[in-house]
This record gives C-alpha cells, sequence and structure tokens, in this order.
C-alpha cells in the first residue's frame, strides 16, 4: 500500500468564464501552469496495480509519465507518452478520460481521479511551446509505397508510424485543410486548429506527403492506387451525415451537423463575411442529439450570437453519450436541455424556412442493444418549440463513396469496413482500414490506436509479402 | 504475375499539383469561361459531371459544370455565371493565377446510351455544359438537337461549336431577337406538337428553367434528365447541404446526382433551398 498522501479533488484548471467565452471562438480551457502540473500529477499514489494503463485504448505508461511529471521532467514525460500516442495534445483534450484511464484510476473510488487528461495535455503543450520538436533518425528508405487515404487521426497516426519505419507516405485528402473530422467537425473552442495543423505539418517534415483536394474513389479508385502503391490504409472517417427521416426535414435551417461545423469550422463561416461560406445564425437554435457533436453544435450556435440554444435528446442525461466535460460546458453557458423528447415533424413558414419542431415525451424503457434504455413515446404528449435553425446531430456512418468503387472491399452495417481486429486488414488484399471508417463512429484516441495497429501490420505485410 | 517493381513505379499518372489559371474570357455579359491546367481532373472527367472550386483562402466552395477538357495538355474548362461574391472572385482570376482548390471529378457521369433522338437544353451557364453532352451523344450515334435559350440574342454563346456537334441547334429567346419561340421549354413542346420524336430530353440550367422543360415533357411522358444545381459544400457527400428530394426519397445531389429523372424531382423543395443564403450573400456583396 503506497503511504502517499491524499488529496481528494482534482487541482482546477482555469478557463474563461462562461459569459464571456460564449462571446468568442477562443478556446474553454487555458490548461495547466507548470506548478499546476506538478501538484496535479504528484497526486498520484503510484498504486501497487495501476489500471489507468488498462483503460487507455493506446495503453500509454501513465504512473511514469505522471512521475516525471511531477518531477518537473516534462521532455521526458511527453516522449513517453509519444511512444504510444502521436497526438497528446489532441487526446488530452477530446478523449473521454472520464470513461478511460481516469475511470480506473485507483483515487476515483472514494475520490476524483488524477487529472489524466490535463495532465497529457499540458505536457503536450509544453512540448510545443519550446519550438519544432526535432526530427528523430530515420532508418534507410525501405523503397515501399503506402497510400493513406484521409488525413484524420488515423490517417495521421499512421503516415508518422509508417515513415519512422521508412516506407515513403502518401496522404490524400478530399478536403482543402488536412485534419478531418478534428479540421471540419470539433470546433475552435475545443481543440485550436493550430494544434492540428502543428501535428500535420510534423508528419510532413518526417517525410510524409500530403496530396490536398483529391478524392479517392473519385479522383482514383482503390485499385488504382494499388498500381502505384505497396499498401493502402482507409482512415476515411464516418463522414456521412443521418437524418431522422421525418416531416420537414429539408426545410431550409435544417442542417447536419456536418454541415453546419464544416461551415463554422473548416470553412470559418463564424468570421463571415470576412470568410465567404455564410451560416444562418439563428436566434433559437436547437439540436438533436446528445454527443459530443450535439454539444458541439449548440455551442456553436450561442457564439454564432443566438439568444436560445436547446438540446433535444430521447433518452435521459445519464444516457448522453458525450464528455462529462462537454456536458457541464454546455450546461455552464446557458444551454436549455430538453431532454426524454424526440422530433416528429418539423414545420415551416410560407417561404420554407423551418419554424417549429414538433416533439414528442419520452419515457424510459426496457434496455436496448447498446444498454442504455429505450426511449418509450408518450401517447399524446406532443408539443412545438418555435426555433429558426435545427441541427441534426444524430449520428454518422462510413461515406459509401470508396466502397461503392471497391467491389472486393467488404462493409457490413452501415457500410462500416469489415476489418480484423488485430491487423486492421480488410477483405482487399493490400488494403488496411482504421479510425470510424471501421468502427463506424468512435473516438479519436481508438482511431489512433487502430492506426498504431495497422501501421505495424502493414511494416509486417511490406517486408513478407505475406497476406 | 505480379508487376515489378521498377514496372510499377513508372506507372504513376498525373500528378496532383498545383492547379493554374490558363486563362479567362468573357462568353456574354456576366458569363466567363476560365480556363485550367488541371490533370488530374482532365484525366478522369466525363460528361454530367463536376468540380469544386475556391478563388481563394477566404472563398466558399462553389461547384462549377464543367464545359471542356483535353486529357493530353491536363487543360479543363468550366463556365460560370457572376451572380455572388465567390463567382465575382472567379471573374477576376487571370492567366498564372494559382487556384487553392480545384477538386474532383465530382458526381456520376451522365447515363449515355444511343436512344435515337436526343434534345439536349441549355440555358445560361448550361449552354457551355451541354456542349461536351452533346459531343459525347453525337459520338454514341445519337441524332443531337441542341436547344439554347436566353433573354436575348447576347446572352447567347457557343452556336458555332454546338452547331459542330449537334445534327440541329435551335434558338430561343425572350425578346425573340434570334429564333421562333421564347424559351427551351416552349421550343420542346413546339417539337413534340407537330409530331417530332424525342427519345430523351437532357436539360440544364437555372432550376426555373429545369422545371419548366421537365413539366413541357411530362404529358408528353418524354424522359428528362436534369441536372440539379442546390447548394453544396464538400461535393463528397459528407454535409447533406444539396440534399434533394426525388421520387419521394432525399437523395444527395452531390453524390447520388447531379442528374436526375425531372419528372421525379420535387421543383418546390429545391427552388426553396436555392434561396436558403439570399440575405447572407447580398450583405457579403456590400461589403
Amino acid at each position: 500500500m503506497s503511504k502517499k498522501q491524499i488529496i481528494p479533488k482534482k487541482t482546477p484548471m482555469p478557463e474563461q468564464p462562461p459569459a464571456e467565452r460564449i462571446k468568442n471562438y477562443d478556446e474553454v480551457p487555458y490548461g495547466y501552469t507548470r506548478e499546476q502540473a506538478m501538484a496535479e500529477a504528484k497526486r498520484c499514489i503510484e498504486c501497487g496495480r495501476p489500471l489507468c494503463v488498462d483503460g487507455c485504448p493506446v495503453n500509454i505508461n501513465i504512473p511514469a509519465f505522471l512521475k516525471l511529471t511531477a518531477a518537473g521532467d516534462f521532455r521526458g514525460a511527453i516522449n513517453l507518452v509519444k511512444e504510444t500516442n502521436a497526438l497528446p495534445a489532441v487526446s488530452g483534450r477530446v478523449c473521454p478520460q472520464e470513461e478511460q484511464c481516469e475511470a480506473k484510476c485507483v483515487l476515483s473510488k472514494r475520490y476524483e481521479s488524477v487529472a489524466i487528461g490535463r495532465l497529457e495535455r499540458f505536457v503536450a503543450d509544453w512540448e510545443a511551446s519550446q519550438g519544432s520538436p526535432p526530427l528523430p533518425d530515420l532508418p534507410p528508405p525501405t523503397g515501399k509505397k503506402v497510400a493513406v487515404v484521409g488525413s484524420g487521426p488515423a490517417g495521421i497516426t499512421v503516415a508518422a508510424d509508417l515513415v519512422k519505419m521508412g516506407h515513403h507516405v502518401t496522404i490524400f485528402e478530399a478536403l482543402h485543410e488536412p485534419g478531418g473530422v478534428l479540421v471540419y467537425g470539433i470546433p475552435e473552442f475545443r481543440l485550436p486548429k493550430a494544434i492540428v495543423s502543428r501535428e500535420v505539418e510534423y508528419v510532413c517534415r518526417l517525410g510524409a506527403r500530403l496530396v490536398k483536394d483529391f478524392v479517392v474513389g473519385a479522383a482514383e479508385t482503390v485499385d488504382e492506387l494499388l498500381e502505384r502503391y505497396d499498401a493502402v490504409f482507409l482512415g476515411t472517417g464516418a463522414g456521412l451525415p443521418w437524418f431522422l427521416n421525418v416531416a420537414g426535414e429539408n426545410l431550409n435551417g435544417v442542417y447536419s451537423a456536418n454541415e453546419y461545423l464544416t461551415r463554422a469550422n473548416l470553412m470559418k463561416a463564424y468570421r463571415f463575411p470576412e470568410y465567404d461560406t455564410p451560416i444562418v445564425r439563428g436566434r433559437r437554435v436547437a439540436t438533436i442529439g446528445g454527443g459530443n457533436v450535439a454539444m458541439d453544435s449548440a455551442r456553436t450556435a450561442l457564439r454564432l450570437g443566438a439568444e436560445e440554444s436547446i438540446i433535444v435528446y430521447r433518452r435521459s442525461r445519464e444516457e448522453m453519450p458525450a464528455r462529462k466535460e462537454e456536458i457541464h460546458h454546455a450546461e455552464q453557458e446557458g444551454i436549455r436541455f430538453e431532454l426524454l423528447t424526440s422530433p416528429v415533424a418539423f414545420h415551416g413558414d410560407s417561404n420554407g424556412w423551418v419554424k417549429e419542431i414538433e416533439c414528442i415525451r419520452n419515457e424510459l424503457g426496457e434496455p436496448d442493444a447498446s444498454g442504455r434504455r429505450r426511449p418509450v413515446p408518450i401517447k399524446d404528449s406532443n408539443f412545438r418549440i418555435p426555433v429558426d435553425v435545427v441541427v441534426l446531430a444524430i449520428g454518422q456512418s462510413p461515406n459509401p463513396l470508396i466502397a461503392k468503387t471497391t467491389p472486393d472491399l467488404k462493409t457490413g452495417k452501415d457500410g462500416v469496413v469489415i476489418v480484423d481486429n488485430e491487423t486492421m486488414k480488410t477483405s482487399k488484399k493490400g488494403v488496411f482500414a482504421g479510425g470510424d471508417v471501421a468502427t463506424g463512429g468512435a473516438t479519436v484516441i481508438l482511431a489512433m490506436g487502430q492506426g498504431k495497429k495497422a501501421a505495424k501490420a502493414i511494416d509486417e505485410y511490406l517486408k513478407t509479402g505475406q497476406w | 504475375m505480379e508487376p515489378s517493381k521498377q514496372e510499377r513505379h513508372s506507372k504513376d499518372p498525373v500528378e496532383p499539383g498545383p492547379v493554374t489559371v490558363l486563362g479567362r474570357e468573357p462568353l456574354a455579359p456576366n458569363m466567363q469561361l476560365l480556363t485550367v491546367q488541371a490533370p488530374v481532373v482532365a484525366s478522369k472527367i466525363q460528361p454530367g459531371q463536376f468540380v469544386i472550386v475556391r478563388a481563394d483562402e477566404y472563398g466558399e466552395r462553389v461547384p462549377l459544370t464543367i464545359v471542356d477538357w483535353d486529357r493530353e495538355k491536363g487543360a479543363v474548362s468550366c463556365v460560370f455565371m457572376q451572380v455572388g461574391t465567390s463567382t465575382y472572385k472567379l471573374g477576376k482570376l487571370k492567366a498564372g493565377d494559382v487556384l487553392p482548390t480545384f477538386v474532383g471529378p465530382l458526381g456520376k457521369p451522365l447515363e449515355l446510351d444511343r436512344w435515337g433522338t436526343v434534345v439536349v437544353a441549355g440555358g445560361c451557364y448550361g449552354i457551355g455544359s451541354i456542349y461536351p453532352i452533346a459531343r459525347a451523344l453525337k459520338e454514341k450515334g445519337n441524332r443531337v438537337i441542341s436547344l439554347i435559350e436566353g433573354r436575348s440574342k447576347f446572352l447567347l454563346y457557343w452556336l458555332d461549336r454546338l452547331e459542330a456537334v449537334s445534327d440541329r441547334v435551335l434558338v430561343s429567346t425572350r425578346d425573340r431577337s434570334m429564333g421562333n419561340s421564347v424559351d427551351g421549354p416552349n421550343a420542346v413542346k413546339d417539337l413534340l406538337a407537330s409530331g417530332e420524336r424525342i427519345d430523351r430530353v437532357i436539360a440544364i440550367g437555372c432550376t426555373f428553367m429545369m422545371y419548366l422543360m421537365a413539366e413541357a415533357t411530362r404529358p408528353f411522358a418524354v424522359k428528362t434528365i436534369v441536372s440539379l444545381n442546390p447548394i453544396m459544400i464538400d461535393g463528397t457527400g459528407m454535409c447533406g447541404a444539396c440534399r434533394v428530394s426525388v421520387a419521394g426519397e432525399t437523395k444527395f445531389a452531390c453524390v447520388d446526382g447531379p442528374d436526375f429523372d425531372g419528372h421525379q424531382v420535387d421543383w418546390d423543395l429545391l427552388l426553396a433551398r436555392r434561396k436558403a443564403y439570399l440575405g447572407p450573400e447580398t450583405d457579403s456583396g456590400e461589403r
């Protein structure tokens, strides 16, 4: 048993006050200072069986990195983290730590867990503050070429690892900015874009080639890529937005979260008319859904000037899939939650603009396949919410463009590419996949974890030729 | 046997690189022809497909129809009408400028076959769009009637080019400065009423023109394909901005289209969705 003194609560992380931050797009938490980080890292009691490591999808050696941080050896700490996690500045901000490492922390049984996520963010930001990281020595080129399709978290991870193994890597990105969901989806106030470009730049400095504005499946098929590349990795994410299929869904003012966030983030509509892409700045905005994307959309609406931003979610707060911190931040910012509520129709004005959502109240029934209690509509409980913008954040699945143009690539439910979970091999020789395209929509850290596995298996395949 | 390493690497096709403007010229008032060096697009483009373009780093992603290409030289031409901020910026481009984004080919190629007599109708930017379609249909062995419309004679262009790939070219002008009918839909109605056999109509132009064309052919049950032009962002099926309702089903024009059966399109919805950003577009232009 450890003899360390227990400090029950996390060191608070300073952040922008809610009334101020809803008027800007700047990041909400400021991050720890050196002193705060060292104090927080010292809260680790160095328990005998550190389960936090098991809770981490990429098994970062958390106790060791905390110990180095506590001692002020931030260089040592970040190097250790980066052994298994290519994007710590990202995962420190967007990982659902409360369900992963921090949930397993022994302190969390009676007190607050060590703030592992905040410390991961701290050491990553510390490294960035020291200027460009030195490049590692690279092995001699193997002469093997790999095409990485998509520059999101999975693609960046695979590319970085393969380049470090001496392979030639080309990353193909369909959009005009690299980063995938980190750029088009997650807002600046939660993940500053400078962090994403720094990570992409690092991979390019390592020697990967980035080709933007290139749609694999349209400009070239996977089969055509295989004529020029020895292996292909598909990290194309889950870019196909879902709709509810209820009446009035195509009215003006009804957005998919993908469209709403892409306009705001990638196209920088929040800076319109400096940037040319417009976005409807609703006075009353309702976001349908209870995940991180819903929180991002509802909070973006506030920053675009909404007087009221409402989350409409079909189950109760308990079942909300969003990170706790996002729900907490959304509440602090004054977002109203209409829980146990489902839209049944959208009603418009005579010009085709949405003006009301017709909803029905639910009660919770038996658990469904996801293990969460199923929402059951209460008869005759219909009511209407006046709105001028609606954002649908009810989920997404992989974009079918590649699957449609690659006949021998096996896909499952909702177009998810079927892979071997250990090697990330698809049904097609030479083609690997990982991240949301293989999971249907999970977390950034899982995408990076799969990217790591894929890089290893691709290296093996390139060396042996064995499929 | 698998190709050797050497063979593989020598097979590198067109290298993606910066897209440079080769030239820009006015075709008619507010109507511009832009030609760029874009080898990737040029190597793959098929009639009916489009590209997405950004004029500068602040620009919107604008879908543009492709009107011609040269696969050997890697050149691609588009026609656009100057209507708002983004197309105004495109209208300022000059030879040597580099476009930050020129991505494609996007959308499905237009279905091409030997149907018999095909009317290809174009208005506005669509006069350019129908040129490669008429050419391809002619190559397939169809009898091609190209039909172009405009408010007045001075708004028309490419008659000579269309004549070279069509069996007949018909012109309609609202002010009757040229041709015998006031618009394309009326011209098609006249043809059909006169007993002319038409096996298919392909119409490209403003939404209202395509709507009228679909209504003109509906009583005669002549299959009418329209190339829809809703607002788009990514052009790869990611945002859903371009959703249209066809035969009661929601489709994404960017990946399921842009070509659809005009008799099955929900035109009211499309017309309403086209107008979604009229206010902001005006604000953006006035800055």
